[in-house]
């Protein structure tokens, strides 16, 4: 997909939430975000993310990175779905083994995908969670 | 100039320093953020930098904790992967298959290696970025043959 090709879904007014605690990544991720016209905060940790959602916050989709220090992915989608946050969360890590993403799914995922994350990958989230219909 | 930047790039792929990720990361730049790859490029200089040092130091200390050292990597491998830097992603991940081997030898040959690739990119990068400032903008970025 060309850049000219990329949509543009700044007037559906989406917003999203990086939880990841690598700086490249966040950096990354809010990029691909951005060139897609969805507006976001990010967040270096579970905990972070959980206290967004205490302080008020709220998002449409959630990129939430697996392995992370003080709460990680896991255990931060468990609580949030325990809070009744019903935002979309997908699951973005480096390749975990079949355990590992079974439990990440199964703490409330709406989706998964494996790092690293490319415009086409954050399409098929979006795709698949009804935030973009492919034309 | 533009030629020799891209035949410069080229050579990046050829020779196995950059992957595909790279590529995706240019095709991010636009008019807001120009600069961009060179940018996060920055970034993951400076964090790989911080993780080479703890690595150091803590086989310097001789004891080896395995797990501590998975995680280091872990981080490190992340980083490498989302730029795209291939060949330190590889030294990375034999690192790391050391570590669960508990293998000292290993992981010290592995990151002696791993510090040379990264240094290795970090100088042709810069030469890279350098050349492609001076170059000026080019229409689109293209994916290598």
């Amino acid at each position: 997909m060309t850049r000219e090709e990329l949509p543009n879904l700044a007037e559906s007014k989406l917003t999203a939430l990086v939880v990841d605690d690598n700086f490249v990544n966040q950096s990354i991720h809010q990029k691909l975000l951005s060139r897609l016209g969805i507006q976001n905060d990010v967040v270096c940790n579970g905990k972070e993310a959980v206290d967004a959602h205490c302080s008020g916050r709220n998002y449409d989709l959630i990129l939430m990175d697996m392995d992370m220090p003080i709460m990680n992915g896991t255990q931060a989608t468990k609580r949030l779905r325990e809070m009744g946050i019903e935002s979309k969360i997908a699951g973005v890590t480096t390749r975990a083994n079949e355990g590992e993403k079974k439990e990440f799914m199964e703490a409330g995922l709406n989706d998964f995908q494996e790092k690293p994350l490319t415009i086409s990958k954050l399409l098929s989230i979006l795709h698949k969670l009804d935030f973009y219909v492919q034309t | 100039m533009q030629r020799q930047v891209a035949l410069i790039k080229q050579s990046l792929f050829d020779q196995g320093y950059l992957d595909e990720q790279f590529m995706e990361l240019e095709e991010l730049q636009d008019d807001a953020n120009p600069n961009f790859v060179e940018e996060v490029s920055a970034l993951y200089f400076k964090d790989s930098a911080r993780l080479i040092n703890n690595i150091d130091q803590a086989l310097e200390r001789g004891s080896f904790d395995f797990n501590r050292l998975d995680n280091y990597m872990h981080q490190f491998k992340g980083s490498s992967t989302s730029i795209g830097a291939s060949k330190v992603k590889t030294e990375c991940t034999k690192f790391r298959e050391y570590c669960r081997a508990g293998n000292a030898e290993g992981c010290l040959r592995t990151f002696h290696q791993l510090k040379k690739e990264h240094s290795t990119l970090r100088k042709k990068l810069e030469h890279y970025f350098q050349l492609a400032r001076q170059a000026g903008p080019k229409e689109t970025a293209r994916r290598p043959k």
